[in-house]
C-alpha cells in the first residue's frame, strides 16, 4: 500500500507530521517538546520530571481529577516520559476520539495550573521513583551510564537526584514550563485512521497561536571514556558498556545500525550466540544504537553472576571486536530480512509508526519514506560494512558495572 | 474476519483468525502444559524445557533454528506460564509455510545432555536476575503460600535447587508426557492460507504418536499466613497480597477486571488518588489471574518503608468501602471505557489476537469475537461490581512482605 506522509509547519514553529494509516481504527500521536533534562539549572536535577508531572496536575478549564477523567472517559492510552531534549508525550485512542484528545493536551502545554499545593505530593512521587530505581539494578547501571558517559548537561537522568528534587520551588517550576514550553521545536507527529486536512485544522484551533522563548543553545557533547562501580548487594552483576558510533543523522548511520544489529538482532546474532547459547554466561543480553547531541553511541548491557562477570566482559570485547573479521553473506542476509518485516510490521501500529516519524523528524528533519529505507538497506554489502568498521573500529569505551564487586576494562582496550 | 478450525481423528486441533486483508501472519504452538503440571522435584521443568525446544532437532542443529527463525524475519518468543507454554512467530504472509515448518519441527526437540547443561546455565542466571528485581522473589512465595500444597503455587522458574539438580532423563520424560497432539493447539492469526496451514500440519504431525493424561484439577484450600523476606539494599519496603478470585471460566470474571480497575487502575482509580496522586506510594497495584478451576487477586504496594502501615490502612478503607457501598455508575463507565479501548487497540494487530485466542481456546475451546467480548462488559452493573468485591475482597488475604536489612 502507498505510503502517505504529510507535513505541515504552523507559523509558530510546531511541525506536525502525519502518515494515513485508513487500515487501522485508531489514531495515535507522538508530541516531543522541547523540555527535557538538558534545560534544567544544573542545582535543579529533577526539574523537567516534576515540571511534567505538575503539569498533568489541571490545565485549561479542567481541575486535575477532570483532566484525567475526560481521557479515560475516551479511553486514551497514554505514556508521558522525559529524555535529554523533550517530554514526551505519546497517546493511542478510537481515531474518533483524536481531536478532543488533541485540545486536552493543547490545554496541558499551554495552561497548565502548576498549582502550589500540590508540589509537595509531585515531589514526594519524585521520590518514589527514585528510591524504586536504586533497587533495580539493570536500570540503575544505564542510569548511571548515562551520568558517567555525558558530560552536564547531557549526563542527567530523568528521575533527577534527591537534591535537585528537594531544592525545586514551585517558581522554578512556573518558570521551567514558561520558557520550555512552547512551538518552536515542537514535534507533533500523527500516524493511524484520520483525515489529514481536518487534523491540520485542528492543530491550528488548538496549538496555532502557541507561542513562547526559542529554544536554548546547548555546549557541544564530547562523550567519555573510562570506569565506574556502584556497590549493590544482588546475586548478579550488571555491566553496561559503551562505545563511539556515528549517529542517527550521519549518511552512514545505517552501516553502523546493520553492524549492531549483527551482533544484537535477533537469536542468531553475535552476542546472543556467544555469550548466551555457546557458553551459558547470561540470561540478558544486548547492543543498541544511541544518538545524542549529534553524538552516537553502541550501548551493550549483559546481566551475569558476579563470578562469571569477568569472563562475561572479555567475551562482550572479544564479540565486539570480531565484527573486524568481517560479516558474512549469510548474516547480512538474515538481518536485511528481519528489518524489511519489522517496517512492514510496523504499519500495524499507528502508536509504534508515530513514534518513529517524530525521531526521524528531530534527528534528521525529515521523515525517510519506506521506500528510501528499504533501499539503503538493500544497498549493504559486506564490504561496505567491513570498511566502515575499519573507519570507525570501536573507541572510547566507557564501562559502568552495578554489583557486589567492580569489574574494569582490560588494559588498553580504551585507547584500542 | 473469520475463525476457521479443523480437527482430524488423530491430529492436532488447529484454529486460525483469518484476515486477508492482514500485513502479517502470525503462527503457534500452544501447548496445554505448565508449572502447575510439574512434580514438586521437577518444579520449573516446563519453562527448561521452553528454553531447550531451540536447541535443534533431528533436521536442524540449534544454530539452525535460529539463523532460519531470522532468516524469516520473524518477530519469535516463547513463554512458559502456570497453566501454558507457547511458541510463537510472526512474519510476512509468503513465509507461512516455513514458519510452520520451523516451528512445528522444534516441537519435537533433540533434547542434547550437553545442550542441556549450557543451557541451565541460562535459566540460572535467569532465576538470579529476577531474585535481584523487586520485589525479590516475594510474588512467587506469596502464590506458594496462598496455593499451599495445591500445584498452582509451583514456581513457573522453579528453584535454584530443583534446575540444578534437573536431569534430561526427566526432561525426556516429562515431555513425552506432555507435548502430545492432544495437548497441544495449532493456532494462526492475520492473512493465513487455512487449507494450507491444515495439508502441512498433518503432514508434518503424522508420526507423532502418545497421549497426555489429563490435568489434575480440584479446588485449593486458600493459605492466609504472612510471611517477611528480608533484604540486603532495599530502599523501597515491597507488599505482595493474595485473595480468591474465580475461574477462567466464571463469569464474574468481566466484572472483577473492572473492579480491579475502579480500585487500583494506575490512572483515575481510587487507589491512584488515594496514594499515588499523593506521593504516598510509587505503586498501588490489583490485577485478577484466571486459573481453570480457580483464581485469585493479587495486590503489590511499593512505597517507603515508613509509610507501608498507613497505605496498608488506606488500601484497607477503600476495599471496605467498595464492600459496604458499592462503586458509582460513572465510576464503572470510566473503567468500562478504558478496557475497551486497550481492547480495539490491541486487536489491531494480529499477533495479539494469536494470543487472545490461543489463550481462549485453551480455557475453554472457544472463541468470542472482540465485540462479543465487549457486550459482555457492557452489560457489568456496579451492582455486580459490589458483589464481586464482597467475594474475593472480604477474605483475609495471604502476606509476603519484603523489608529492609543492613
Amino acid at each position: 500500500m502507498k505510503q502517505q506522509l504529510n507535513t505541515y509547519r504552523l507559523s509558530n514553529g510546531l511541525v506536525l507530521l502525519g502518515e494515513h494509516m485508513p487500515w487501522l481504527r485508531s489514531a495515535a500521536f507522538t508530541f516531543l517538546v522541547p523540555s527535557g533534562t538538558c534545560y534544567a539549572p544544573p542545582e535543579l536535577c529533577g526539574l523537567a520530571s516534576l515540571a511534567s508531572e505538575m503539569s498533568q496536575r489541571g490545565c485549561g478549564p479542567y481541575d486535575s481529577r477532570q483532566f484525567l477523567e475526560e481521557l479515560d472517559f475516551l479511553g486514551v492510552e497514554r505514556t508521558s516520559s522525559i529524555t535529554t531534549h523533550h517530554t514526551s508525550f505519546s497517546c493511542a485512542m478510537p481515531s474518533s476520539a483524536f481531536e478532543r484528545t488533541l485540545e486536552l493536551y493543547s490545554h496541558m502545554v499551554r495552561r497548565p495550573h502548576l498549582p502550589e499545593d500540590q508540589l509537595e505530593d509531585a515531589r514526594q512521587l519524585g521520590f518514589q521513583d527514585l528510591r524504586a530505581l536504586e533497587d533495580e539494578p539493570s536500570h540503575r547501571c544505564f542510569n548511571e551510564l548515562k551520568r558517567f558517559r555525558f558530560p552536564q548537561p547531557f549526563g542527567r537522568t530523568a528521575q533527577g537526584t534527591l537534591e535537585g528534587l528537594q531544592s525545586i520551588q514551585i517558581d522554578d517550576v512556573r518558570e521551567f514550563c514558561a520558557n520550555n514550553l512552547h512551538a518552536s521545536d515542537s514535534i507533533l507527529a500523527v500516524a493511524g485512521n484520520f483525515k489529514w486536512s481536518e487534523v491540520c485544522e485542528a492543530v491550528e484551533r488548538a496549538l496555532g497561536d502557541w507561542n513562547g522563548p526559542a529554544t536554548k543553545t546547548l555546549p557541544k557533547l564530547e562523550p567519555l571514556s573510562g570506569g565506574r562501580h556502584t556497590d549493590h548487594a544482588s546475586n548478579q552483576t550488571h555491566l553496561a558498556l559503551a562505545y563511539d558510533c556515528v549517529p542517527y543523522e550521519s549518511p552512514d548511520y545505517y552501516k553502523t545500525r546493520a553492524l549492531v544489529g549483527i551482533l544484537s538482532d535477533g537469536m542468531s546474532s553475535r552476542l546472543f550466540t556467544e555469550v548466551r547459547e555457546k557458553r551459558g554466561l547470561v540470561y540478558s543480553v544486548f547492543a543498541t544504537c544511541f544518538s545524542l547531541a549529534g553524538k552516537g553511541s553502541v550501548l551493550c548491557y549483559a546481566g551475569t553472576t558476579t563470578n562469571r562477570a569477568e569472563e562475561t566482559l572479555h567475551v562482550l570485547l572479544e564479540t565486539i571486536h570480531s565484527l573486524g573479521s568481517g560479516v558474512s553473506e549469510d548474516e547480512l542476509a538474515r538481518l536485511k530480512v528481519r528489518i524489511k518485516s519489522a517496517l512492514v510490521m510496523e504499519q500495524e501500529s499507528s502508536a509504534a509508526r508515530s513514534h518513529q516519524i517524530a525521531v526521524d523528524w528531530f534527528h534528521l528533519g525529515r521523515v525517510p519514506t519506506r521506500a528510501e529505507v528499504l533501499s539503503e538497506i538493500d544497498s549493504l554489502t559486506c564490504e561496505g560494512l567491513l570498511d566502515h568498521f575499519n573507519a570507525h573500529r570501536p573507541n572510547n569505551f566507557a564501562l559502568v558495572t552495578v554489583g557486589s564487586q567492580p569489574l574494569e576494562l582490560p588494559g588498553g582496550i580504551v585507547d584500542a | 474476519m473469520e475463525l476457521l478450525t479443523h480437527k482430524s481423528i488423530s491430529g492436532p486441533e488447529i484454529i486460525a483468525l483469518c484476515d486477508p486483508a492482514a500485513f502479517t501472519t502470525s503462527v503457534g504452538w500452544f501447548v496445554n502444559t505448565g508449572a502447575r503440571d510439574e512434580s514438586p522435584e521437577l518444579a520449573g521443568v516446563s519453562h527448561f524445557l521452553e528454553h531447550m525446544v531451540f536447541k535443534g532437532t533431528k533436521r536442524r542443529s540449534a544454530e539452525q533454528v535460529n539463523s532460519e527463525l531470522d532468516h524469516l524475519g520473524a518477530q519469535s518468543n516463547a513463554f512458559t506460564s502456570e497453566e501454558s507454554t507457547v511458541f510463537h512467530a510472526c512474519v510476512l504472509p509468503e513465509c507461512q509455510d516455513q514458519a510452520v515448518d520451523l516451528l512445528t519441527d522444534i516441537m519435537r526437540p533433540s533434547l542434547r545432555e550437553e545442550d542441556f547443561q549450557t543451557e541451565r546455565q541460562v535459566v540460572l542466571e535467569e532465576i538470579a536476575m529476577y531474585d535481584d528485581q523487586p520485589p525479590y522473589g516475594a510474588m512467587e512465595r506469596a502464590m506458594e503460600l496462598f496455593f499451599g500444597e495445591h500445584s498452582l503455587g509451583r514456581r513457573v522458574l522453579g528453584t535454584t535447587e530443583t534446575v540444578s539438580e534437573m536431569t534430561i532423563e526427566q526432561m525426556v520424560q516429562y515431555h513425552k508426557q506432555r507435548y502430545t497432539l492432544d495437548n497441544m493447539i495449532l493456532v494462526a492469526s492475520g492473512k493465513v492460507d487455512f487449507q494450507r496451514l491444515v495439508e502441512q500440519t498433518e503432514s508434518l504431525v503424522g508420526s507423532w504418536r502418545g497421549r497426555s493424561s489429563p490435568r489434575q484439577t480440584h479446588l485449593p484450600k486458600f493459605g492466609i499466613s504472612s510471611e517477611i523476606i528480608e533484604r540486603q539494599a532495599s530502599h523501597q519496603q515491597y507488599t505482595v497480597k493474595i485473595w480468591p478470585g474465580v475461574g477462567c471460566n466464571d463469569p464474574s470474571r468481566y466484572a472483577l477486571r473492572l473492579l480491579a480497575s475502579v480500585i487500583a487502575d494506575e490512572s483515575g482509580s481510587r487507589l491512584f488518588w488515594e496514594l499515588i496522586d499523593t506521593g504516598l506510594a510509587e505503586t498501588a497495584a490489583l490485577w485478577p489471574q484466571f486459573f481453570q478451576e480457580c483464581g485469585c487477586i493479587v495486590g503489590y504496594l511499593c512505597c517507603a518503608p515508613e509509610d507501608t502501615e498507613e497505605n496498608t490502612d488506606i488500601i484497607q478503607r477503600v476495599f471496605q468501602q467498595v464492600i459496604d457501598e458499592g462503586v458509582t455508575q460513572r465510576e464503572l463507565d470510566l473503567a468500562r471505557n478504558k478496557i475497551v479501548s486497550s481492547l480495539i487497540l490491541s486487536d489491531e494487530r494480529p499477533s495479539n489476537r494469536l494470543f487472545a485466542l490461543g489463550q481462549s481456546w485453551l480455557a475453554r475451546k472457544r472463541y468470542d469475537p472482540l465485540d462479543a467480548v465487549l457486550a459482555r462488559y457492557a452489560a457489568v452493573t456496579p451492582d455486580e461490581l459490589r458483589e464481586v468485591a464482597v467475594q474475593t475482597l472480604s477474605p483475609t488475604p495471604t502476606t509476603v512482605q519484603v523489608v529492609h536489612v543492613e
